[in-house]
């Protein structure tokens, strides 16, 4: 039931340095479904996550070996823009990153603002539709030109999904985005994702299991810098096959 | 699974695009800030650069004389800076013997002594007067200090300290130790700011492990919160200097303006930066007269780099653990 | 016979008491000088001191506001130039802080605050006025831009160092462009700290006698003129609180209160608006 491979890494190392945080690491990733990233802290994993839309290489003395694939063109090669690359690349971060001098409206509509010339009724269409589909429209609709600050955590995430799927990108790529939320509005993104899959593909990286076991079709298991497994979700919760990948989902170490 | 259910017109202008793209904007910005930036490390070049040629003429006819020498004719074309170099320097350090101890105590009752509410307050209050205009505080020691220091003060110390050679003399009014108190005036808040921030960098740990010692509240200060903070104390003091050093407008109303070395502090001095604003508009004596006014820049200018820069290591030392400055 | 204990509890409690006492003195000075220019300047300020030129000795009444003009002239060319190069410079050190050049700048910067503002004008009368063989404000202003830049670039290093990261990340995620990620995220977010920071170097600036003393020179008259000798408050001050006649003296202390107003009303206003932006934060 998977569509064309929308994503794909061969050989990918990803360095700070000297230091390699993630070695050789070679994954398909079909469109339209959630692929989870899991791995005890350290593992690489985020690392591995931000070389897929080049956000890796923006600290200082980071770079990779290997290619990154989108719909089979390598988003490493010269004269890639890393500007265009993550427009088709969306991504959502750890703890919620809503511009603080901006309204809810401007920030959902950061992404389209950039050079493109679209009139503000496509504007305010756009916004609508990409908070609807974060599902943040009917909190938000009677005070869209009220500051983002004034959002709770659980929202100002669902602010930070809907400004990343407004320029519509193919990929979304979610770094730990439950991390900082409590269990309600865990449960909220957890179910956007499920959702959204219909129109994106999504990586997720959590360091929650039950997470990427209700959440994602593929998951791909990461220890020191490597990855160890990687399959469907189901069988990687319930018959891996490396006896470390066992070892982590069943909580003896991470 | 179908396509994706987007509308076909927005994917086409967002997504499907293809990845090429420039970076020319971000060169282009990049290397304008980079300009930016350069223009510091070049405006301290210029004027290295510009001061030296300028000094060039007094500088190969009067040689290192210059410094030592006491006689100032511009009518004769003969110039020795002593008198200014050491007026400045003589009202510097007075200033500094007395700002010192006062700021300090200011700084740490600040940081540890006052009630939390007024801390803030007192420190911004002091600081107002760094922003009071040099020329302000001339006008006021002219109007103000300097008649109540002829009328009061200085008789006073004459009676009392007579005895030394530097509280003796006829007592004109402008003098040394009018521009050395106006200049404690304006470097205090200086010295206190720079040595509170410095303390306020003081980990509490090393307070608590004295207290918890048995050590009153001085000598926890005296003894663990000062000598950890000490780097960075004496950071502050020679910026202070730094400022003492070069403050113009002050001194320049208050000095007196006089070529001369004197032993008394009631007698009118000079100092190098209120020779420069006298003479330098109309330098009557040509221009070996606006070469060695020059020069004395120069000098001026070579002894507050070396200052501030001692300094600036001094605190960044300290400074370091606190995010880096 | 005094404990041991008893008599280090004393000498704490003196040198505690001595350290108030030293507050007290630092604090005097402001009052009497504030204190001193109300009492001798307040009483002259009238609408004519604001509107007219100074009466020749001997009449009583007139006006600073040729000089006025002055100031906010030279100060406004000066800020057009400073502000700008301070501010980018100043982008530059915290955006690439680990650079050479960043550290090469900042460091130099804190020297060149350090740095006499009357040798600083020396440069400025170099390159212009030793060249034009005139008196000019734009020579004035050169100089006050000259002091103005590496003030600016400190204070906006240490604000747009404050921006948190995570915004930077966010902005670069969703597809801008580095230079776009700076001005329109992280200079935005740091933007009431940087208008802090301008409003005291132009607090500052607007003080400052020494290195207008051979530019700008003062003058009597009326002028629009930047490259013609221009009157300044501070130049007013330093002239008429110099100079022989009773009625010079009374200006001076007027146009100081003035003067003071102007710098003091600048402090607060910046100190306010930074003060704000941490209680948010």
């Amino acid at each position: 039931m998977s569509g064309p491979v929308r994503l794909e890494t061969r050989g990918l190392d990803a360095l700070y340095g000297d230091f390699a945080a993630v070695k050789d690491v070679s994954l398909r990733f079909p469109a339209n479904r959630v692929h989870a990233l899991i791995g005890p802290s350290g593992c690489g994993k985020s690392t591995f996550l931000r070389t897929l839309n080049r956000m890796h290489e923006t600290v200082p003395g980071a770079w990779i070996k290997g290619q990154v694939l989108l719909d089979g063109e390598d988003v490493y090669a010269r004269g890639v823009s890393p500007i265009q690359l993550r427009r088709r690349v969306g991504m959502v971060f750890q703890k919620p990153t809503p511009f603080p001098f901006m309204s809810i409206a401007d920030n959902v509509a950061a992404g389209l603002r950039i050079d493109r010339s679209l009139d503000k009724s496509r504007i305010a269409e756009i916004v609508e539709r990409s908070l609807r589909r974060a599902a943040l429209w009917d909190e938000v609709k009677d005070r869209l030109g009220a500051s983002a600050m004034g959002l709770s955590g659980g929202q100002q995430q669902r602010l930070c999904l809907a400004r990343s799927i407004a320029p519509e990108p193919e990929v979304i790529l979610l770094d730990e985005p439950t991390a900082s939320l409590d269990p309600q509005g865990t449960q909220r993104i957890e179910e956007l994702v499920f959702e959204l899959k219909e129109e994106f593909t999504i990586v997720i990286v959590t360091h929650n299991m039950q997470q990427a076991a209700r959440v994602s079709d593929t998951t791909t298991f990461f220890y020191l810098g490597a990855m160890v497994e990687h399959g469907e979700t189901k069988q990687i919760f319930t018959a891996p096959r490396e006896e470390r990948t066992e070892a982590y989902i069943t909580g003896r170490f991470g | 699974m179908g396509n994706p259910s987007t509308p076909p017109d927005l994917r086409s202008d967002a997504s499907s695009g293809s990845l090429v793209g420039s970076a020319r904007g971000d060169a282009l910005f990049k290397w304008l800030l980079i300009a930016a930036a350069c223009t510091i490390p070049a405006l301290l070049l210029a004027l290295l650069y510009e001061l030296s040629s300028g000094a060039w003429p007094a500088l190969s006819k009067f040689g290192l004389e210059f410094i030592v020498s006491g006689t100032w004719d511009p009518v004769a074309g003969i110039f020795g800076a002593w008198p200014a170099i050491f007026g400045t320097l003589l009202t510097s350090l007075l200033a500094l013997a007395m700002a010192v101890p006062l700021s300090l105590g200011v700084a740490i009752y600040l940081t540890e002594f006052a009630p939390v509410a007024i801390r803030r307050p007192v420190a911004t209050v002091i600081e107002l007067l760094a922003a009071i205009p040099s020329v302000v505080y001339g006008l006021w020691g002219i109007f103000v200090l300097i008649p109540f220091l002829t009328t009061s003060i200085f008789p006073w110390l004459e009676a009392n300290l007579g005895f030394l050679p530097i509280f003796r003399g006829p007592i004109y009014g402008p003098s040394v130790l009018a521009a050395s108190l106006i200049l404690t005036v304006m470097i205090v808040p200086f010295i206190m700011s720079v040595s509170r921030e410095v303390l306020l960098a003081v980990p509490s740990g090393q307070r608590e492990a004295a207290l918890a010692l048995g050590a009153t509240r001085w000598e926890a200060v005296s003894t663990a919160i000062v000598p950890y903070a000490k780097s960075g104390i004496i950071g502050a003091v020679i910026l202070g200097l730094g400022r003492a050093l070069g403050e113009t407008m002050a001194v320049t109303m208050l000095i007196g303006n006089r070529h001369e070395v004197a032993a008394s502090l009631f007698a009118p001095g000079y100092s190098m930066a209120a020779v420069i604003a006298n003479e330098f508009a109309d330098a009557a004596g040509g221009p070996i007269h606006e070469s060695a006014l020059i020069y004395m820049a120069l000098l001026l200018f070579a002894v507050t780099v070396v200052v501030n820069a001692a300094a600036r290591l001094l605190i960044w030392r300290v400074s370091k653990g606190r995010g880096g400055r | 016979m005094i404990s041991r204990r008893a008599l280090r509890r004393g000498k704490s409690r003196v040198m505690v008491g001595l350290m108030g006492v030293a507050v007290l003195v630092a604090i005097l000075p402001l009052f009497l000088i504030l204190a001193s220019l109300v009492i001798e300047g307040a009483s002259s300020l009238s609408i004519s001191f604001f509107v007219n030129r100074p009466a020749p000795v001997g009449e009583t009444g007139g006006g600073v506001a040729h000089a006025i003009l002055g100031t906010l002239m030279i100060v406004g060319v000066a800020s057009a130039v400073g502000i700008p190069l301070g501010v980018a410079a100043g982008i530059y050190c915290s955006e690439y802080r680990g650079t050479r050049l960043a550290w090469v700048t900042r460091f130099v910067a804190d020297v060149l605050n350090g740095t006499p503002s009357i040798v600083v004008g020396l440069l400025a009368w170099t390159w212009v006025v030793a060249t034009q063989k005139h008196f000019s404000a734009l020579a004035g202003s050169i100089a006050l831009a000259f002091l103005m830049v590496p003030m600016v670039m400190r204070t906006t290093e240490e604000l747009v160092r404050l921006v948190p990261d995570s915004l930077r990340e966010a902005a670069l995620a969703l597809g801008y462009p580095r230079w776009r990620t700076t001005l329109v995220v992280v200079l935005r977010t740091a933007l009431p700290g940087i208008v802090t920071g301008s409003l005291l170097a132009v607090a500052r600036v607007a003080g400052e006698t020494a290195p207008l003393l051979f530019t700008a020179l003062g003058s009597e008259y009326f002028s629009f003129d930047m490259d013609r000798p221009m009157a300044a408050l501070p130049l007013v001050v330093y002239k008429y609180a110099t100079g022989p006649y009773p009625e010079w003296h009374k200006l001076a202390w007027t146009a100081s209160l003035v003067l003071i107003l102007v710098v003091l009303v600048l402090n607060v206003a910046a100190r306010l608006a930074t003060r704000q932006r941490f209680d948010r934060a």
